[in-house]
């Protein structure tokens, strides 16, 4: 007896019952489609992570405050230490722009959007960011100093306030107190976890009064006069600011250059993929679970089959080889189709990520399917295959 | 010459001690080639057991059991499944025909099991349908068949092998009168062509087709009547 035949015995056995098999061609579809998309989703999204940073310059210095140990005095991060950041000092110091940051409802016409990022900041800030300008114009020094209620707004709350409508110019309101809409900056894309054109940023002085109060600096943001004079820059702003607040042991704040914001934002992304992935196996899981309820009523229903076959002579390996070749074709079909859904999902953009496909996930999904129709496709099979023809027959 | 099937002390029990059940209590048959006998006997006396254990679909408790003069006693199941292909053509009372499959293909199973090619499959296959008079029916499938269509497809794979001997359990238990003649009829022929036939029966006129009748009774035989 050949190979062949038996396969058609199984070719057969699935063709007989078209429903059954597709729900579970169905089944291990879902599953591997979903661990390649959630990987590739997962990737996408930290790589748009390092991209957006990356994107900021490798220039850059963070100073937020940190609570030291608990009793020792801890200073607010203010304005004037912003100022004392640049002079003869810090030669390597470009600038340093105090930031206050705050989430705010915004208001134009009947709609209202919340923003997740308000930020009250000096013009240079945008320099340090690299944030340009899509339409109108930045805020100047002198709206700082006057504390104008002037707004630049990112590119999603334009598209979510300002539908169809040109924003600059137009009056919006903030938290209730106006504000006029002076620019748009240009789009940056969401970095996964994160949407960075869901935020406006305001004269530093005009968003203290509105929104912040008058308390510490959420940041102070230092731009080094290039990447490599990076660790100067930051030896200075550490002994200027050790001078100011009388540190001695533990700082009252903390400094964050890019490469650690990288590293951190890195590890996050990483957890984010991890927890993706173990969502897409535990689908994988119940598909592969599926198979073997599928295998084990294909087989249970069809125990007289079974028999009849025992009775005319089939000897247990052609059972046994019959029915895995049903449960493989089974995995492996949902498994290719899986593939296919899952690299056609990864086309489109999901939740504001670009998935990126992760080709070891591919073979990963594929291999553990049609593992898993194997395996579970066995214990089934060959329970039958070892019943007694009579027994086999004579079951109900 | 030795007998077809020669059956020494044959004990067949089902479960274990208190609710034991003695189906065969140490029978004794012998069957010589080319005969044609009928078994009965009370509901319950063990003639099913016997004849399972005849077909190999079943192994007995103790005794032994040769089949054209090999000892089945210590086969394992792989050659069990040989002999059953080889040597023993079974047809049972429920006609037990692979649902969804056609007449046709029913009846080449025996013959994919053993191995034969395609072509001569098919050629066989066909002699056996054209046999039991089915040679229009080859592309139904059971579902589509009458009860005495079914089981003369039953029949077909029985013999389609050329067994050594063919066994049949109640095959007219569930068919009306006209349908039973043509079962007969068709063993009749099997017999008359040379073909060792034993079958299990509750009627006389079936066994009387037989060239004699053996009866069971509570697990041996209590004589034969010629
Ligand atoms: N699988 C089984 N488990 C337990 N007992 C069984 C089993 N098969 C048969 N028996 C018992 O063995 C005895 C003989 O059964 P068997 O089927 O051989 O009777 P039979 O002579 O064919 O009866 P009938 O004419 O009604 O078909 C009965 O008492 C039956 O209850
Ligand atoms: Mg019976």
């Amino acid at each position: 007896m050949r190979l062949f035949d038996i396969a058609a015995f199984a070719v057969r056995g699935l063709t007989a019952n078209k429903m059954r098999s597709g729900l579970t061609t169905l089944g291990i579809l879902i599953g591997v489609a979903s661990v390649i998309l959630l990987i590739a989703v997962g990737n996408g999204a930290s790589s748009a992570v390092q991209q957006s940073i990356a994107g900021l310059g490798t220039n850059i210095l963070t100073i937020s405050p940190q609570r030291a140990q608990p009793g020792s005095p801890v200073k607010p991060l203010t304005t004037a230490d912003a100022a004392a950041l640049v002079g003869p000092d810090s030669p390597d110091v470009k600038y340093a722009s105090p930031v206050v940051s705050a989430q705010a409802t915004a208001g134009y016409g009947g709609t209202s959007y919340a923003i997740s990022q308000f930020i009250g900041t000096d013009p240079r800030y945008f320099e340090t960011t690299n944030s340009g300008v899509a339409q109108g114009n930045l805020f100047s020094d002198n709206d700082v100093q006057q504390a104008r209620k002037v707004v630049v707004i990112g590119a999603t709350v334009a598209t979510q306030l300002f539908p169809g409508v040109d924003p600059v110019g137009k009056s919006m309101l903030v938290n209730n107190i106006p504000f006029t809409v002076v620019g748009v900056l240009a789009a940056k894309g969401s970095s996964g976890l994160q949407d960075a054109d869901d935020m406006a940023v305001a004269p530093l002085t005009t968003t203290q009064n509105a929104l912040t109060g008058y308390g510490s600096l959420t940041q102070i943001v230092v731009q080094a006069r290039s990447a490599d004079a990076l660790p100067n820059a930051q030896a200075q702003v550490t002994t200027i600011l050790n001078g100011r607040h009388r540190i001695s042991q533990t700082a009252d704040y903390r400094i964050l250059s890019q490469d650690q914001l990288l590293t951190a934002r890195t590890a996050t992304t990483e957890t984010f993929t991890v927890l993706l992935a173990s969502v897409a196996a535990i689908s994988l899981l119940v598909g592969g679970i599926g198979i073997t309820n599928i295998m084990l009523v294909t087989v249970t229903e069809r125990i007289r089959e079974i028999g009849i076959r025992k009775a005319v002579g089939a000897p247990r390996s052609s059972i046994l080889g019959q029915f895995l070749i049903e449960a493989t074709l089974l995995s492996l079909f949902g498994g290719a189709l899986g593939v296919a859904a899952g690299m056609l999902g990864t086309q489109f953009t999901i939740a504001g990520i670009k998935p990126v496909l992760v080709p070891s996930s591919v073979l990963l999904a594929f291999a553990v399917s049609a593992l898993i129709g194997l395996f579970f496709g066995s214990y089934p099979a060959s329970r039958a295959a070892k019943l007694r023809p009579i027994e086999a027959l004579r079951h109900e | 010459m030795s007998p077809v099937i020669e059956v020494r002390n044959l004990r067949k029990t089902y479960g274990a001690g208190d609710t034991a059940v003695h189906a065969l209590r140490g029978l004794d048959l012998t069957v010589e080639k080319g005969e044609y006998i009928a078994i009965m006997g009370a509901s319950g006396s063990g003639k099913s057991t016997l004849l399972n254990i005849l077909g190999c679909l079943d192994i007995p408790t103790s005794g032994t059991y040769l089949l054209d003069g090999i000892d089945t006693s210590d086969f394992d199941e792989e050659q069990l499944s040989l002999l059953r292909n080889r040597k023993i053509g079974f047809v049972f009372q429920s006609f037990n025909l692979v649902p969804r499959t056609t007449a046709l293909a029913n009846v080449e199973l025996p013959l994919v099991y053993a191995g034969v090619r395609r072509a001569q499959r098919r050629e066989r296959a066909l002699a056996a349908l054209d046999l039991v008079g089915l040679k229009d029916r080859t592309h139904h499938r059971p579902n589509e068949l009458s009860g005495g269509q079914q089981q003369r497809v039953a029949i077909a794979r029985a013999l389609v092998t050329s067994p050594a001997i063919v066994l049949a359990d109640e095959p007219t238990g569930n068919l009306d009168t006209d349908s039973s003649r043509e079962v007969l009829a068709i063993l009749d022929r099997l017999h008359a062509s040379g073909r060792t036939v034993v079958l299990i029966t509750h009627e006389d006129e079936v066994a009387a087709h037989a060239m004699r009748t053996v009866r069971v009774v509570d697990g041996r035989v209590a004589g034969v009547l010629v």
